[in-house]
């Protein structure tokens, strides 16, 4: 339960009971009730919530790290603070824009963060991103990373950040409706939410994934910014407008209640979805979409640099990063985890799609990112 | 200390948060509106008025909100005001306190998880549920204007109820009295008195909501799933997603600038009312 990051209402109220009497310790409960992002930043400003620092070894009592949703196995992090001392704070966020935003806005307080390989660049030309110095980072070994998840990291020769996890953007669905005819394409992804899944799909409150994958609906680059691409893309997006449940990228509950069939899905929401519910299948669009690696990184002016080191370097220890993976879904290109994974996990075709769909995929670019058209077209289509 | 000196510090506390919390951030507002969005989003320093040439971009955002905001302080209100007078005029003195707190409880919670509950009430595992059961298909509540329109009353009731039951509660029981030994029925006593009485109440518990409401981004994000798109979730996306701090800038100031003037008038309106009923209560 604690491994796919959701939880029952029935499972809610057990964990309740046990952490009532005291069984489960406080950051157990709050971390599988998802109460834990919530209440760490009031945790963080209530100094008798924290633990002592007694084993400090000089890094601080915390590190803050901002990273996105269901994506940390809550243990590793309280075996972090049981080494270190350091409370790990977490602030979740929904997209890179938002995080882009704050950092551009000043003062995040962030230690660590975790951008996607098209946002690296513009964090070094804003000059919001501070080298790393390998030597503080024994667990790294940049000769263990499959390069295609690894060559973000690095801008004109100089390391910025080290892989976290990859992987893509395609859809679930599930498949107890569609009526034996499966979904394999984005032009089944829409075609179909305007005829037999009306009222029941979501697309992702994100210009990059809904505007991209609208684009390979014609068969265009996923990264376009070609007005009249766009102006395509935003009719078939205003047209399945009023077919659509929800424009959200917290896809989970309602996949999971029932009341959506079809979302967009990353790859480790596909795997935590399809492990407690089988119907719901994960599909990668024939046409193409997205592929996608994330990184650790420390942003400039980061109020507690020695411990976001030590944190990274942590979470880097191939068998912590295998937790990780246990607990998430999604995938790592570090051989040296991958040696530790079981062989249904590296066999698992969620995790890891055959050949010719991934040749299909494309990684999003830092243009997609900061084009001010794609922003102003999902602002259109969300008041349509 | 003089008296006057005395006066200045009584007032500095509050002066200078108001400077420091309202004036400046205003003026910063004001200067980005006038400026451009940086390559990668962001601000630089420019004087354009293409920010507000370009308002008509978030022109359904302006008109939901002209549109959900009054609806929504007019649905609060319907509800809001039987239940003020029951407790103020009706309800067992023994009674009232318990039941006031009942109406403040829910502000022991943070509404942006009193407004995620929603979404299990009104998702298909709950009222729709419930309705399928009673052999009722097929409702969908969930990520509909309605389902923000219940959010909002839900959310701002109590803000509601507190000026209108201060009005009631203050009212001299002795008016109504009058009132009935002069021959009036129940209903023409409500009319012609309580009502007209209760009016500052309303008039307060009014504003508040609309204010507020003008303002709202978090129950059309989450009960309206995306689809139901107010000023204040145009302002999220221009300020957290597309990083165009001057274009958000204009939207902000002009919410504001519309804010000032319906507030305006409605005051007028109110002041003009109340000037009718003292011109009664003199004669």
């Amino acid at each position: 339960m604690a491994d796919n990051g959701y939880i029952s209402k029935k499972q809610f109220i057990e964990e309740l009971r046990r952490y009532q009497k005291g069984s489960v310790t406080r950051r157990h409960f709050l971390g599988v009730t998802g109460l834990g992002a919530a209440t760490a930043v009031l945790g963080a400003a209530m100094p008798a919530l924290r633990p002592s620092s007694a084993f400090a070894q000089g890094i601080g009592d915390r590190v803050v790290l901002a990273t996105w949703p269901n994506y940390h196995d809550t243990a590793n992090f309280d075996a972090f603070t049981d080494a270190t001392g350091a409370f790990v704070q977490v602030n979740v966020f929904g997209s890179n824009e938002e995080m882009l935003a704050k950092l551009q806005a000043g003062g995040s307080g962030w230690d660590v963060f975790v951008p996607t390989n098209y946002t690296i660049t513009t964090y070094v030309a804003e000059d919001l991103i501070e080298p790393l110095d390998v030597s503080k980072l024994s667990n790294y070994d940049a000769g263990a990373f499959d390069p295609r998840f690894a060559d973000a990291g690095t801008v004109d020769g100089t390391l910025y950040a080290v892989p976290k996890n990859w992987g893509t953007t395609g859809f679930a669905v599930n498949t107890s409706h569609d009526g034996g005819k499966a979904l394999t394409t984005w032009k089944d992804f829409f075609d179909r939410t305007m005829d037999d899944f009306s009222g029941r799909t979501m697309v992702h409150d994100y210009q990059l994934t809904t505007i991209g994958n609208a684009l390979k609906y014609f068969g265009y680059s996923f990264n376009s910014v070609d007005p009249k691409e766009l102006a395509d893309a935003e009719k078939l997006l205003i047209e399945a407008k009023p077919h659509l449940f929800a424009i959200s990228s917290d896809y989970q509950p309602a996949m999971r209640s029932g009341d959506a069939w079809l979302t967009m899905c990353w790859t480790g929401d596909g795997k935590q979805m399809n492990s407690d519910i089988p119907e719901i299948h994960y599909v990668l669009g024939r046409e193409g979409g997205e592929i996608w690696s994330d990184y650790y990184a420390i942003p400039k002016g980061a109020p507690h640099r020695e411990a976001a080191y030590a944190l990274i370097n942590h979470m880097l220890d191939p068998q912590v990063n295998a937790r990780e993976v246990l607990a998430h879904g999604y995938p790592v290109a570090d051989s040296r985890t991958n040696a530790l994974l079981p062989p249904e996990i590296l066999n698992d075709p969620i995790l890891y799609p055959a050949q010719e769909l991934l040749d299909a995929l494309e990684f999003g670019a830092a243009a997609t990112l900061t084009d001010p058209n794609r922003a102003e077209l999902l602002a259109r289509f969300k008041s349509a | 200390m003089t008296r006057r000196e005395r006066n200045w510090l009584l007032v500095a506390p509050a002066g200078a948060w108001f400077l420091v919390m309202l004036v400046l951030p205003l003026s910063f507002v004001f200067v980005f509106s006038f400026g451009e969005r940086g390559p990668a989003g962001g601000y630089v320093p420019a004087f354009t008025l293409e920010q507000y040439a370009n308002l008509p971009a978030r022109w359904t955002a302006f008109k939901n909100t002209m549109v959900l905001a009054p609806l929504g302080t007019l649905a609060a209100l319907l509800i809001a005001y039987p239940l003020a007078y029951q407790l103020a005029v009706r309800t067992d003195p023994r009674w009232k306190t318990l039941l006031l707190v009942l109406v403040i409880v829910p502000f022991w919670t943070s509404i942006l998880i009193r407004s995620y509950a929603w979404i299990f009430i009104l998702g298909g595992q709950g009222i729709p549920a419930l309705l399928a059961a009673l052999g009722i298909e097929d409702v969908r509540l969930i990520y509909t204007p309605f389902a923000v329109t219940v959010g909002i009353v839900y959310g701002y009731l109590p803000l509601m109820v507190f000026p209108i039951y201060v009005a009631l509660d203050r009212l001299d029981k002795r008016l109504l009295e009058a009132s009935s030994d002069l021959g009036a029925r129940p209903f023409a006593t409500f009319w012609q008195v309580t009502l007209p009485l209760s009016v500052p109440g309303v008039a307060t518990g009014c504003m508040l909501v609309f204010i507020l409401l003008m303002g709202e981004f978090l129950i059309p994000a989450l009960l309206g799933g995306g689809k139901v798109f107010f000023v204040g979730n145009a302002l999220v996306d221009l300020f957290l997603q597309s990083r165009n701090w001057a274009f958000g800038s204009a939207v902000a100031f002009t919410l504001i600038l519309i804010m000032l003037v319906t507030v305006a008038i409605y005051m007028r309106l109110i002041a003009r009312l109340q000037v009718r009923r003292d011109d009664v209560a003199i004669m």
